[in-house]
Formats: C-alpha cells, sequence, structure tokens
C-alpha cells in the first residue's frame, strides 16, 4: 500500500498518497477556487508546471506559493481563497 | 542540497531532456551543475509521478551522471544574472548564487494558450498542464475530460488520461485536416515514427479525433460544465469535468533575453553547436525551436560535448540533430494556428489573468510596451508568459526586452543581488 501524509487544506486534515503536490491535494479536496483575481474571479491551475501563478495559494504561512511545484509533506498546512 | 554559493565549470539550467543529457555528455570531462525549478528532475516529458516516482529514463541518466560527479540543484527558480557568468536562484532554503565558466540554458516550453470567454473558469486547464496534474496526484478517474487545442500533445495526453481512467470525451484539434494530412505522408516515410503513431491510434480507439474545430466558448458555475465548439459552420455544447486545452508550445526564453542571447522567430539563435550569440552561453532543447523529444537529446549532447571540448564526438551527431530539426519544422507548419481563432475573444475576455486586463482595454494601444504601461498587461505574477504569447497573436505585439527579477522573487533573495552589484 502507498504511503500516505496528512496535510491541512483550509482547516480540514486530508490524506494525500505520499508525492502529490498541493495543487492536485486541493483539487481532490473539491477545492476548486485556489486564489481570487484582480477582479474577484476564482482561478485555478491553469499550466500545472510554475509558469501561470494561477495556483497560488499559501502553504505554511508562506503567501504566493506555486502549489503545483510543492510536495505535500506531513502536517502541511495549506490556505486557499476558495 | 546546494546553497549559498556555488562555482561550477559548466552550469545547464533545465534538468529536462536536454539539460540531461548535456550533463551526461558534459560531465565527466568536468564539473557540472544542473539547476532546475521543479521538485524532482525530468522536466515536463519526463516528469515525475506521484504514483510511479521518478521517470526511469531520469534515474538511467542521473545513474550514468553520477559516477562521474554533478551537482543538482533543485526547486531553484533562476530570477536574475547579477554579474557577468553569475545566476541567482530562489530555492526553499534561501537565495542561491551559481558562478560558471560555461552556461546550458535547457529551459524548455510552455504551452500556448489563446484567450475565449470563459477560459479563466476552474477546471479549463492546459492538456499539458492537466497531465501533469495528474502526474502530481490529482485524480481523474471517470471524470469526463474535453481535449482541445492544438499539436501532437492533444492525442498523447489523451492516452494518458485515458490510462489513468479519465473518460476523454473528444479531442478537438484547430488544424485543418488536409494540413494533417500532408504532415502525416512525411511520418509514413519515418519507421518509427510511423510506429509510434499507430500504436497511439490503438490506444486512442473509439475516442473521437475532430480536426478544423476549435472551442470558442466555456460555461459554467464556480467550474467548467460545458464547452462550446465550432467546426466549419457547425456550433455545438459538449459536458465535461475539464477543459484540456493548449494551442501546442511556445520556447520558454526569458532567460536567455536577460543574458542577452540573440532571438529570431520566438527562439534561441543558435550555431551548429549549440551556442548563442552570447560567448560561453549554449541553449539546447525547446528553447531553440520546438522539437520534441529526440531533437532535445540531442541537441542537448551536443551541447554538452561542445560545452566540454569534445567538439569531435559532437560533430557525429549534427546530421542527425539537422534531421530533427527540419522534421520539428514541418509539425510547426502542420499546426500553425489558423486566422479564425483570432476572433475567438471578445472584448470584455480577459487576456492578462494575473492583471484581469481584457481585450477591450487592450485594443486601443498600438505595442506591447504601451499596452502594459496603460493597463498593467503583462506585469503580473507570470510577467507575460501567459499573455505574451496570446496578445503576440491576437495583435501581433512582442514583448522586446525583460528586466531582472524575470520570475516573482522574495524580498530575502534580492538584497544579495544588489550587493553583488554595488560590488
Amino acid at each position: 500500500m502507498a504511503e500516505t501524509v496528512s496535510i491541512l487544506i483550509d482547516g480540514e486534515v486530508r490524506v494525500v498518497t505520499s508525492g502529490t503536490t498541493v495543487a492536485a491535494a486541493i483539487l481532490n479536496a473539491g477545492v476548486v477556487g485556489f486564489r481570487r483575481s484582480v477582479r474577484g474571479g476564482f482561478r485555478s491551475p491553469l499550466c500545472g508546471m510554475g509558469v501561470c501563478y494561477e495556483c497560488r495559494v499559501t502553504v505554511d504561512g508562506l503567501v504566493h506559493s506555486r502549489s503545483c511545484q510543492i510536495v505535500c509533506r506531513e502536517g502541511m498546512e495549506v490556505c486557499t481563497d476558495g | 542540497m546546494a546553497k549559498g554559493a556555488v562555482e561550477t565549470e559548466i552550469c545547464i539550467v533545465g534538468a529536462g531532456p536536454a539539460g540531461l543529457a548535456a550533463a551526461a555528455a558534459a560531465s565527466g570531462h568536468c564539473p557540472v551543475t544542473i539547476v532546475d525549478e521543479n521538485p524532482h528532475p525530468g522536466g515536463q516529458i519526463w516528469r515525475a509521478d506521484a504514483r510511479h516516482g521518478v521517470d526511469p529514463e531520469v534515474t538511467e541518466i542521473l545513474d550514468r551522471v553520477s559516477t562521474r560527479g554533478y551537482s543538482l540543484i533543485k526547486q531553484a527558480t533562476v530570477v536574475a544574472a547579477p554579474a557577468p557568468n553569475t545566476l541567482l536562484a530562489e530555492t526553499p532554503d534561501g537565495p542561491c548564487t551559481i558562478t560558471y565558466r560555461q552556461l546550458i540554458l535547457a529551459t524548455g516550453a510552455r504551452e500556448r494558450f489563446l484567450p475565449f470567454p470563459g477560459w479563466t473558469l476552474p477546471n479549463v486547464m492546459g492538456a499539458g498542464g492537466l497531465q501533469a496534474l495528474v502526474k502530481g496526484g490529482l485524480d481523474i478517474a471517470g471524470r469526463r475530460v474535453l481535449i482541445a487545442g492544438s499539436g501532437p500533445l492533444l492525442p498523447a495526453v489523451a492516452a494518458f488520461l485515458r490510462q489513468r481512467g479519465a473518460l476523454v470525451v473528444l479531442i478537438a484539434e484547430q488544424a485543418p485536416l488536409r494540413r494533417l494530412l500532408r504532415f502525416g505522408l512525411t511520418v509514413l516515410g519515418d519507421p518509427v515514427k510511423l510506429r509510434q503513431a499507430v500504436s497511439l491510434r490503438q490506444q486512442l480507439s473509439g475516442i473521437r479525433y475532430l480536426t478544423d474545430t476549435y472551442p470558442v466558448a466555456a460555461d459554467g458555475d464556480d467550474r467548467v460544465r460545458l464547452v462550446i465548439l465550432q467546426r466549419g459552420a457547425r456550433v455545438w455544447s459538449v459536458a465535461c469535468d475539464y477543459l484540456a486545452c493548449g494551442f501546442h508550445l511556445v520556447p520558454n526564453l526569458e532567460l536567455a533575453m536577460l543574458l542577452g542571447c540573440r532571438i529570431v522567430e520566438g527562439r534561441v539563435e543558435v550555431d551548429e553547436w549549440q551556442r548563442t550569440s552570447i560567448s560561453g552561453v549554449f541553449s539546447a532543447g525547446e528553447s531553440t525551436g520546438v522539437g520534441g523529444l529526440d531533437l532535445s537529446l540531442l541537441e542537448g549532447r551536443i551541447a554538452g560535448l561542445v560545452a566540454a571540448g569534445n567538439e569531435r564526438e559532437a560533430r557525429a551527431l549534427v546530421g542527425r540533430r539537422d534531421r530533427a530539426r527540419r522534421f520539428a519544422r514541418q509539425i510547426d507548419r502542420a499546426f500553425e494556428l489558423t486566422e479564425v481563432l483570432r476572433d475567438l475573444p471578445s472584448d470584455q475576455t480577459i487576456v492578462c489573468r494575473c492583471e484581469d486586463v481584457s481585450l477591450g482595454q487592450l485594443r486601443p494601444h498600438n505595442s506591447w510596451r504601451a499596452g502594459k504601461l496603460q493597463t498593467r498587461c503583462g506585469m503580473g505574477s507570470c510577467q507575460g508568459r501567459i499573455c505574451g504569447p496570446a496578445v503576440e497573436f491576437l495583435l501581433g505585439w512582442r514583448a522586446e526586452s525583460i528586466r531582472p527579477p524575470i520570475l516573482p522573487a522574495r524580498v530575502g533573495t534580492l538584497p544579495g543581488t544588489l550587493s553583488r552589484i554595488d560590488n
């Protein structure tokens, strides 16, 4: 069986397969609003490879973190705008 | 992980196929340092998979390289070139400067995105973008995916997603059938490519592939629910959970531009040895023109060999590289964007997603610079990487210059840059 790690997404515990990116974990949790745009619309990942910055969330207090480029670590705290 | 300051003979930016091939070719001759932005080496085509780990091809190359010594700085985003022969990268452990004698830029390519009404809705993604997210652990089983846009990536992504349990409802390719047929004839003459094409065809059996077809709008509440497609005079809608839509690829030129390398027709210009116009700086792979895996590997090997002073061995690869490059240009022609795609966005459609600038706001201006200054188009987090190629296609404007930091950097990363300049 695959190893898992537990992270917090918007205060809820989520158990994910080890190696999962934060962006994938957020989508698997059913959240689609990663961030709000300048005019207030919800945005979610576009490029999946660190170029577009649409998947920005707060990870362990660090704002504007590109969630597609970060792998989930045990106990990580993720906050979206969704 | 290396941090602080690193000195190396050869620095390679990008651990995709071209960068890894360059590292394999150069290592053993001199110290090599690879800098890569991702959590794992492999680039896009060999992206590590949450389920299966690092791609075996990557492990194989790195095993070969590691016997000769190299260092890989992962999760390092190059943001500036603060002094000659020096790059500044941001890593999770803080800033890192890399001083090199020779530099190989293997910065790859990204998808080209074109705006259409609804393209900013959640779950509208790139085709490669969705593939990358699924490799990152996104569960796609049972989800309906509409794949649209252009290029050879679309059927490859369809096959991958189907293998992961997605329901691929349709592949909509914008290129006209006659161009693809002409291109198909060249594939017929190449036994390896023909075998790949036949195998892909089998993996896609039952999935509709429509040419001359493009999305005119995506619609939904909090996420995409349906996509309106057009093919000639026919317009219809398709329900889906994800729209995976990318219009072929564009080279990543930003670092090459920062270093002053000459750019021609949207590619880093290189000579027969993969040397750019700047002495000691090479470029290999998609940054010199989108050409796929085989060409990237050949260019990477040539760049690595020449940088290490082994031109004799590199010469043996030049013929194969040139053939691969000719094939790549045929792909470009086959999947060239049709004019009608310029009419997809309305004046209200957002073009710059970072700053929410609409096409209507850009229309009164006459250049990238003027549009940027008046509307903030291209001034957001991605620094024009997404809207730039779109604006170039829609309005014919091109960014002529770039300024450091070339990507958003934390304040703590930058003071080092300033003190180095002062020194």
